[in-house]
C-alpha cells in the first residue's frame, strides 16, 4: 500500500510538476509580486513604502484616479456589449450556416472567415487606420460608390463613434473564435435528433432555433466568458490606433490602456508602477467576480449534454 | 518513449542553441527613440566617430517613439538597458537621476561646451548636478509648399491677421488644403500647435517663468487667446482631420496635397527624405501689432550615461566626442532641423533648417511651458494638454473651459497656484 | 424552386462575409505591389504596368534581416508549442485521470492564467530574467510563452481527455502496461487533433507578440519577425511602400501556416475538444 502510495505521488509528480513549475514560476509569482507593490508606494528616489490599501482608496476616492478609472471600466463595458450583440450573434449565424447539410465551399468560406483572427494587432490597426482615414479616401469612395458618399465622417477620431469603431474592428478580427467553437458544437450534435426534426417537417430555421441552439447553449455560455475576459483584458488594439492616451478625450480609453499608461507613464508622465500594479489588481478582480458569476449564476443553469 | 527522448533532446539542444546566440556583447549600446534616425547613425556619426576611436564599437538601438519611456523603465529596472540613454527633458530624465540610473556628468570636460540654458533642461532643481550632455532642440514655425502660395500670389504672413487672409485665400483658391495638422494623436494638437503659437500670446519665458512662480494662471488672457487661436483652425484643416494620424499630415503635405504645415523642424529631414515638394518656412506669426515675437526652441534631446554602465569609461569617451564640433557639424548636417546646442559655430546648410535657426537672432527663444516641473503632479499637464487642445481644434471644447480645466488640474497639486 | 432560392442567399450571406474578412488584407497586399503615387491615387485599382513596382519590398527585404527575424520567431513558437503541449497533456491527463486531494483547487489554480495576461507581472518577469541571465535569449521568450500557454491548453486538453472511452486505458491497464507508457503510447497519439486547437489558441498570440520580445529579447540577434517589423514601420512610417510591403511580409508567413493547420483545426475542434 505505501509503495503503491510513492507510486502514485511520483506519476502525480512527473505529469503534473513540469507544466506546475514553469507556470508557477512564469506566471503565478510575478502576479503575486504585482499584486504586492499595490500596497505600496515609492517616494522621489525611487525607495517603496508599505501603505496598505492607500492605493485602492486612492483610486476610489480620488477624483482624478476615480473618474479615469471608472470612465475606462464603462468604456470596457460598452465594448464588451458591442462583442456580445455583434461578434457573437454573427459567429453563431456564420456557424449555423456553414453547419448546414450539403453546403458547397464550406471550408473556402470558414478559411477566409477566421483570417483576420491570425493577423497581429501591428497589421490590423495599420491597415483599418488607413482603410478608414479620410486621407486615403478607401471608406469614402467605397460610400460613394454606393451613391452614401453623404454618410462619411472620421469615425475613428469623434468622440461619439471611435469607440463603436474600434470595437468594430475588433468584432472583425476576433469573429473566427466564437465562429469555430460553435461550428465545432453544432457539428457534435446527434444528426439522429437532427433526422427526427426533419421527418416531422421542422424548417431548417426552426430546427436550427428549437433543436440545434438549446444543445449548445453551453458552447454559448463558454464563448461569452472567454469574450469577457477577452475584453476586459484588450489593450493592444487601442493603442496600436489610439496611443496611450486613448483620444479623443478617453473616449476609447479601456482598463487594459489606462493601466498602461499608469504603469509605465506617458511622454511627461511618469510611471507609477505601484498605482500601475493597484489598476492590475483591481482589473484581476473584476474579471474574477466576472467569471463566478458566470460559474455559479448561469453556467449550473445550462445543463451540459452529453452526446 | 522513443519519441519523447527524441523530443527532448531536440528541446535542450535548441534551447542550448538559443543561450549561445545571445552571448556576445562589449560594445557601447546606445539607446533612442529616433527609431527614424537609425540610417543617419549607423552610415554617418558611428562611422565618424570610429575614424578617431576605431577600438570603441558603437551599436544604435532605437526603440520607437511610442514604446520608449516603457521599454526604457523596464531595461533600466532589470539592468538590461544600454550604456548611453538618450534623455527626454527635464522631469522624466530627472527621475531617472534620481533613481540612480544616470550617472552625474558634472565631471565630464565636454559639458564646458554647452551654456546653463542649454544644460537647465537635464540639470537638477538646485542647479548643481546635470545628467545629461545637451544634444539639439527643436524649433516649431510653418512650413509651406511654394507652389501653393505662387498659385494664391501671396507671401509670407507677418501677423496672425495676415495667417488667416492667407488661409482664406487657399481654401477659396480650393487646390491645396490650407493648413495641415491632425487631432487623432492629440499631441499633434498640442505642440504643433499650442506650443507654437502660444509664446507670443505670453511672452515667452516671462509667462512660463509666471507659470512656474504662480504669478500667471492657464485662465489668464494670454491662454485663453491662444486656445481662440485655435478654435479657428478647423475650417482650414483636411477634411476628416479629427482622424488624421501624425504620419498621414507629413503625407499629406509631402504628397503636395496641402498648403502650410504646422511644423517641428524635425520634420524637415523627413520632408527633403521624401521628395519634391519646394520648401518655405515661416515663423509663427504674433497678433497684429505686437512688435517682438517669441518661437518656441525647445531642448528636446540629450544623451546620458546608464550608472551601471560596464563600459563607462568608454561611454565617457563617447560623450565627449559627442561634445565637440565635429559631432555638432555632422549632426545639425545630417539631421536638418535638430540644432546642436554646444556653443561650436557651425554652418546648417539646409536652406530651410537655416530659415528656422536664423529666427533665433530675431525673435526671442522659449522652451515649452509645460515640460518644466509644472508636469510633475496628478493630473498631469502635459496629459491634459493634449486632449484640451485636440478637443478645441475639434470645436468640442470652448477656449475657457479649456483653460478652466487646465487651471483646475494644476491647481489640485502645485502649491504656488493654489 | 424555394430552396435553391435560399441556398443562393445563404452563399451570397457568406460570400459578402468573407469578403469583408478578407479586402481589408487584399487592399494591403495589393498596394504594396504599386508606386506611392498610385497608393494614394487609386487605392482600389490592381497594379498596372504603369503602376507596379517592387520598391518596398527592396527596403524592406535589403534593410531588415527578415530571413533571421523569421527564424527566430519560428524557433520560439515552435518549441514553445511543444512545450505547451507536452506539459500541458501531461498535466491535463494527471488532472483528468488521478483524482486526488486538492486536484479541483489545483485546476482551478491553474486556470487563473487564462483569466489574467501574464504581461501584469513584466517587471518581475524581466528581473527575474535578469537574474537567471536570460536577458536577449529566446528561451526567456520560450519559457513565458510556455506559462502564457499552459492554461488554456490545460483547459482544452483536459475536456478532450475526458472524452477518450475508458476502455482504452482499461485495458492497456490490464495488460499491466506502466501508467507512463499508458500516456506516451496510448493517450498521447490520440491527441494529435487537439495540436490545431491547442495551436490556434497559443500559437497566435505567441507569434503576433510584441510586447515580450521588446522586453526580454530586443537585442539584434534575437529579434522576433513582429518586432522586426514594427521597428521597420516605425522607422519608416510616412513611406507606405515599404510599410506595406512590411505588412505583407509579416502576413503571408502567417497564412501559410494557417492554411497548412486549418484541416486538422476543425476535425481537432470537432473531436470533442471544446464544447
Amino acid at each position: 500500500m505505501i509503495k503503491n502510495n510513492a507510486r502514485r505521488l511520483f506519476l502525480l509528480i512527473f505529469f503534473l510538476g513540469p507544466a506546475v513549475i514553469v507556470y508557477t514560476i512564469f506566471s503565478v509569482y510575478p502576479l503575486l509580486a504585482t499584486m504586492s507593490l499595490s500596497t505600496f508606494t515609492a517616494d522621489q528616489s525611487g525607495v517603496r513604502h508599505f501603505v496598505g490599501l492607500d492605493n485602492y482608496i486612492l483610486l476610489v476616492i480620488d477624483k482624478d484616479w476615480r473618474d479615469p478609472f471608472w470612465n475606462a471600466f464603462l468604456n470596457n463595458i460598452w465594448f464588451f456589449i458591442i462583442h456580445m450583440l455583434v461578434q457573437n450573434p454573427i459567429g453563431i449565424a456564420i456557424a449555423g450556416l456553414l453547419s448546414l447539410p450539403r453546403l458547397k465551399f464550406r471550408a473556402t468560406y470558414r478559411t477566409l472567415i477566421f483570417t483576420p483572427t491570425m493577423l497581429s494587432v501591428v497589421i490590423i490597426g495599420f491597415s483599418w487606420n488607413l482603410i478608414l482615414s479620410p486621407l486615403w479616401g478607401i471608406s469614402e469612395g467605397f460610400l460613394k460608390f454606393l451613391g452614401l458618399g453623404s454618410l462619411f465622417q472620421p469615425w475613428l477620431g469623434l468622440e461619439s463613434s471611435a469607440l463603436i469603431t474600434i470595437g468594430l474592428i475588433s468584432v472583425w478580427q476576433f469573429v473566427g473564435i466564437p465562429l469555430m467553437l460553435i461550428y465545432a458544437a453544432l457539428l457534435n450534435v446527434p444528426s439522429e435528433l437532427v433526422d427526427a426534426a426533419r421527418i416531422d417537417g421542422l424548417s431548417h430555421l426552426r430546427i436550427f432555433f428549437s433543436v440545434k441552439l438549446p444543445l449548445i447553449a453551453p458552447t454559448i455560455g463558454l464563448v461569452s466568458i472567454l469574450t469577457f475576459v477577452g475584453n476586459f483584458n484588450a489593450f493592444d488594439l487601442v493603442y496600436s490606433i489610439k496611443g496611450a492616451l486613448a483620444g479623443p478625450n478617453f473616449s476609447t480609453d479601456l482598463l487594459g490602456t489606462f493601466f498602461y499608461r499608469t504603469f509605465f507613464g506617458n511622454q511627461l508622465q511618469l510611471g507609477s508602477p505601484t498605482m500601475g500594479a493597484t489598476i492590475a489588481t483591481a482589473m484581476f478582480l473584476i474579471i474574477l467576480i466576472g467569471v463566478c458569476v458566470y460559474l455559479y449564476g448561469i453556467q449550473r443553469r445550462l445543463e451540459r449534454h452529453s452526446f | 518513449m522513443g519519441k519523447l527522448r527524441l523530443l527532448k533532446i531536440a528541446l535542450a539542444a535548441t534551447t542550448l542553441a538559443a543561450t549561445m546566440a545571445a552571448a556576445h556583447a562589449g560594445n557601447l549600446k546606445i539607446e533612442s527613440w529616433r527609431n527614424d534616425d537609425a540610417d543617419i547613425w549607423n552610415s554617418k556619426i558611428i562611422p565618424a566617430f570610429n575614424k578617431s576611436h576605431p577600438d570603441i564599437k558603437v551599436e544604435f538601438a532605437p526603440t520607437a517613439p511610442k514604446e520608449y519611456n516603457a521599454a526604457l523603465n523596464a531595461r533600466l529596472a532589470g539592468g538590461t538597458a544600454g550604456d548611453l540613454i538618450t534623455c527626454r527633458p527635464f522631469d522624466a530624465s530627472l527621475e531617472l537621476f534620481n533613481k540612480g540610473n544616470l550617472a552625474p556628468l558634472n565631471d565630464l570636460k565636454g559639458m564646458a561646451n554647452f551654456s546653463d540654458v542649454a544644460k537647465s533642461a537635464w540639470t537638477t532643481d538646485d542647479g548643481k548636478t546635470t545628467f545629461c550632455l545637451p544634444m539639439a532642440s527643436v524649433i516649431h514655425g510653418f512650413m509651406y509648399n511654394k507652389d501653393a502660395l505662387k498659385k494664391v500670389g501671396a507671401s509670407e504672413p507677418k501677423t496672425m491677421e495676415e495667417f488667416y487672409a492667407l488661409l482664406e485665400k487657399l481654401k477659396k483658391d480650393g487646390t491645396y488644403v490650407p493648413l495641415v495638422l491632425g487631432t487623432a494623436d492629440q499631441w499633434e494638437s498640442a505642440t504643433m500647435g499650442f506650443q507654437n503659437i502660444g509664446p507670443n500670446y505670453w511672452k515667452g519665458e516671462e509667462g512660463r517663468n509666471a507659470l512656474i512662480k504662480g504669478t500667471q494662471k492657464l485662465t489668464d488672457a494670454p491662454y485663453v487667446a491662444t486656445f481662440k487661436e485655435l478654435a479657428k483652425w478647423g475650417p482650414y484643416l483636411g477634411s476628416g482631420y479629427q482622424a488624421q494620424t501624425y504620419p498621414d499630415s507629413q503625407n499629406l503635405f509631402s504628397l503636395g496635397k496641402a498648403a502650410i504645415y504646422a511644423a517641428g523642424s524635425w520634420d524637415i529631414s523627413t520632408f527633403r527624405a521624401q521628395g519634391n515638394v519646394p520648401l518655405g518656412a515661416f515663423k509663427a506669426p504674433p497678433p497684429a501689432g505686437q512688435s517682438d515675437c517669441y518661437i518656441s526652441d525647445h531642448t528636446d534631446i540629450g544623451i546620458g550615461l546608464n550608472a551601471a554602465s560596464k563600459n563607462a569609461a568608454d561611454a565617457r569617451v563617447f560623450l565627449d566626442w559627442m561634445a565637440t564640433s565635429e559631432f555638432a557639424e555632422i549632426f545639425a548636417n545630417s539631421l536638418p532641423g535638430f540644432f546642436p546646442l554646444s556653443n561650436a559655430k557651425i554652418t546648417v546648410k539646409d536652406d530651410v533648417a537655416a530659415t528656422f535657426l536664423s529666427w533665433r537672432g530675431e525673435c526671442k527663444s522659449t522652451i515649452r511651458n509645460s515640460y518644466q516641473i509644472l508636469s510633475r503632479g496628478t493630473p498631469n499637464l502635459e496629459n491634459e494638454l493634449w486632449n484640451v487642445s485636440a478637443q478645441v481644434i475639434n470645436a468640442k471644447m470652448s477656449p475657457e473651459d479649456a483653460t478652466k480645466q487646465l487651471q483646475a488640474g494644476l491647481a489640485k497639486w502645485y502649491k504656488p497656484q493654489q | 424552386m424555394k430552396s435553391k432560392f435560399s441556398t443562393g442567399l445563404i452563399h451570397i450571406f457568406l460570400i459578402s462575409y468573407s469578403l469583408i474578412a478578407v479586402l481589408p488584407i487584399l487592399l494591403v497586399v495589393m498596394n504594396s505591389f504599386k508606386v506611392r503615387k498610385a497608393i494614394f491615387g487609386t487605392p482600389l485599382a490592381f497594379p498596372t504596368a504603369e503602376t507596379f513596382s517592387l520598391v518596398g519590398y527592396v527596403k524592406v527585404l535589403g534593410n531588415a534581416n527578415i530571413g533571421f527575424y523569421f527564424f527566430n520567431s519560428m524557433s520560439v513558437t515552435l518549441i514553445s508549442m511543444a512545450a505547451v503541449l507536452l506539459f500541458g497533456a501531461m498535466a491535463a491527463w494527471a488532472l483528468a485521470e488521478y483524482r486526488f486531494k486538492g486536484s479541483d483547487v489545483l485546476a482551478l489554480f491553474l486556470s487563473i492564467g487564462i483569466m489574467v495576461p501574464i504581461r501584469l507581472g513584466s517587471i518581475s518577469i524581466l528581473n527575474m530574467m535578469v537574474s537567471f541571465d536570460l536577458v536577449n535569449t529566446r528561451l526567456a521568450l520560450i519559457l513565458v510563452y510556455t506559462a502564457q500557454g499552459l492554461p488554456m491548453a490545460i483547459f482544452i486538453l483536459s475536456e478532450f481527455i475526458s472524452q477518450i472511452p475508458r476502455d482504452l486505458r482499461d485495458a492497456a491497464r490490464c495488460d499491466g502496461v506502466p501508467e507512463i507508457a499508458i500516456f506516451f503510447q496510448v493517450i498521447a497519439p490520440l491527441l494529435r487533433p487537439a495540436i490545431a486547437t491547442v495551436a490556434v489558441f497559443t500559437v497566435v498570440p505567441i507569434w503576433n507578440d510584441l510586447w515580450f520580445p521588446l522586453l526580454l529579447a530586443p537585442g539584434n540577434d534575437t529579434q522576433t519577425i513582429t518586432l522586426g517589423i514594427q521597428q521597420f514601420i516605425g522607422q519608416y512610417i510616412t513611406d507606405w511602400n515599404s510599410v506595406l510591403a512590411a505588412l505583407s511580409v509579416a502576413i503571408i508567413p502567417v497564412l501559410l501556416i494557417y492554411l497548412i493547420f486549418s484541416r486538422q483545426l476543425i476535425s481537432g475542434l470537432t473531436a470533442g475538444a471544446v464544447k
